[in-house]
């Protein structure tokens, strides 16, 4: 914890004022992120999941956007539930990818469709079983569709805990869109 | 020999290798029987479909399981890094794996003590890999659909999540994709790219467009892109020129949809079951 401290009071590159205001947490891997994402957010933390720049990227990352003065209690939250992040460094907007936000729904007509980024999910209007799950190219899509084809929206189901990579994060918002759109009664 | 590398959505699944049997919904490699749902395994079903009915070989396979924590992708990872130069190939796919920049470098290496270079195809997570590692240039045709076309296109993106701007293209985006895409290196020669519209790309040029019969509840189907990938990359290795390879596989895929008459709750083990029936119009 020291050495986060000291890297957060004696920041040794030059910033921007603007840039001092938010950091990145940078993660092992990606289920992590979700992880930390989730405890970050119960707890009431503004933080958002986006792309790390591409010198401290791995290949299939996402890090936590975070306000730097949350640093030392978010690193404490998370310390408690023991997931610590490898690292967190300070950004300029320009260099940091945002995922996307946009949801495009397709209607036909028994069943609909939801696409969040690569990822898309069908959900039969009547019964609300999910009937299929297309898109995406990361190792946890085949499994997360194995795991929810069949299954009912309303049954109480964290896809979250399940994904570990950003198309298992991308169905995430897709099946939580899906939610909204067909369980808001 | 046509090689195919995966994964498989079962964490307890060792890593495998060896030339499977499809009997009825599932593959058979080793002891191991895999249920043919979306992925990998989608993928090499019509592709053992394909080469049955062109009464060629079926494919060696190098699978490991993996839910998405890349533990299974380190593992196939180094495998490949250590031994697939002891292979030989004619035409080798890659499809799911963590995307991992240093492993699919490895795996590169490994590709170049090949004493003949084979026709090098990749799709999902090793194509997202090879992209970001700058080396689609070294590979010879990449199947993606337009929201990982405009991956490619985006110099930037290390990953279809974060495509700026264009993720949710349209078709009329499509040709603009393309251009990017080659302009910033990030396509190999060839194309195949999967949408309302297939279009077969050489080095930027469109050469065909294929867009019937039109199945809209297809887009919804999982795995009828990884059932393409497997189409093409089983026709390719049987000889068929690229172009042409594309256009037949991009056609029977779309066909076979056609004959399953599918609902968007269809799965895709009806449509690979179609493959042949579908392959037979198509080829004398």
């Amino acid at each position: 914890m020291m050495n986060w401290l000291t890297k957060f009071f004696l920041p040794k590159k030059e910033k921007t004022q603007e840039n001092a205001q938010r950091a990145l947490l940078i993660f092992e891997n990606t289920s992590e992120v979700i992880q930390a994402e989730k405890v970050l957010q119960k707890e009431g933390y503004k933080v958002k999941v986006v792309g790390p720049p591409p010198e401290v990227r791995k290949g299939c990352d996402l890090a936590i956007e975070v306000p730097v003065v949350e640093i030392p209690g978010i690193l404490n939250l998370l310390k408690t539930k023991k997931i610590e992040p490898l690292d967190f460094i300070s950004f300029s907007e320009d260099e940091i990818l945002k995922p996307v936000d946009l949801f495009n729904v397709k209607d036909f007509g028994e069943y609909l469709m939801v696409r969040a980024a690569n990822m898309k999910i069908t959900v039969d209007k009547k019964t609300l079983t999910i009937v299929n799950v297309s898109g995406g190219g990361c190792p946890d899509v085949p499994y997360l569709a194995s795991v929810l084809v069949g299954k009912n929206l309303k049954d109480i189901f964290s896809l979250k805990d399940k994904g570990h990579t950003l198309c298992g994060y991308a169905l995430h918002l897709a099946f939580k869109k899906t939610k909204e759109l067909l369980c808001s009664e | 020999m046509l090689g195919i590398v995966g994964i498989i959505p079962d964490e307890n699944f060792p890593l495998v290798y060896g030339t499977p049997t499809l009997v009825e919904n599932f593959l058979i490699v080793d002891r191991w029987q895999i249920p043919v749902e979306r992925g990998t395994a989608a993928l090499i079903a019509s592709a053992i479909k394909t080469l049955e009915f062109l009464k060629k070989p079926s494919p060696l396979v190098f699978l490991v399981g993996d839910i998405g924590t890349g533990k299974g992708s380190k593992v196939l990872y180094r495998f490949l890094a250590e031994n697939l130069s002891q292979y030989s190939f004619k035409t080798l796919t890659f499809h799911y794996i963590l995307p991992e920049i240093d492993g699919c470098l490895k795996v590169i290496l490994a590709i170049e003590k090949f004493s003949k270079k084979p026709f090098l195809i990749a799709d999902a997570g090793f194509m997202y890999a090879v992209k970001m590692a700058g080396y689609a240039n070294f590979f010879d045709l990449f199947t993606p659909d337009i929201g990982e076309l405009a991956f490619l296109a985006d110099e930037k993106a290390p990953h279809p999540f974060y495509t700026r701007g264009f993720l949710l293209s349209n078709e009329n985006d499509v040709e603009s994709l393309i251009e990017r895409a080659y302009k910033h290196q990030n396509a190999p020669p060839y194309l195949l790219v999967k949408g309302e519209k297939d279009r077969i790309v050489f080095k930027k040029k469109v050469l065909l467009t294929i867009e019937e019969p039109l199945v809209p509840e297809l887009e919804a189907i999982g795995g009828t892109g990884d059932t393409l990938t497997g189409l093409v990359s089983a026709l390719i290795y049987a000889g068929y020129p690229t172009e042409k390879a594309g256009a037949i596989a991009a056609k029977a895929n779309r066909l076979a949809g056609a004959l399953a008459c599918p609902t968007p709750a269809t799965q895709i083990s009806t449509i690979i079951n179609f493959i042949p029936q579908a392959l037979q119009r198509l080829i004398d």
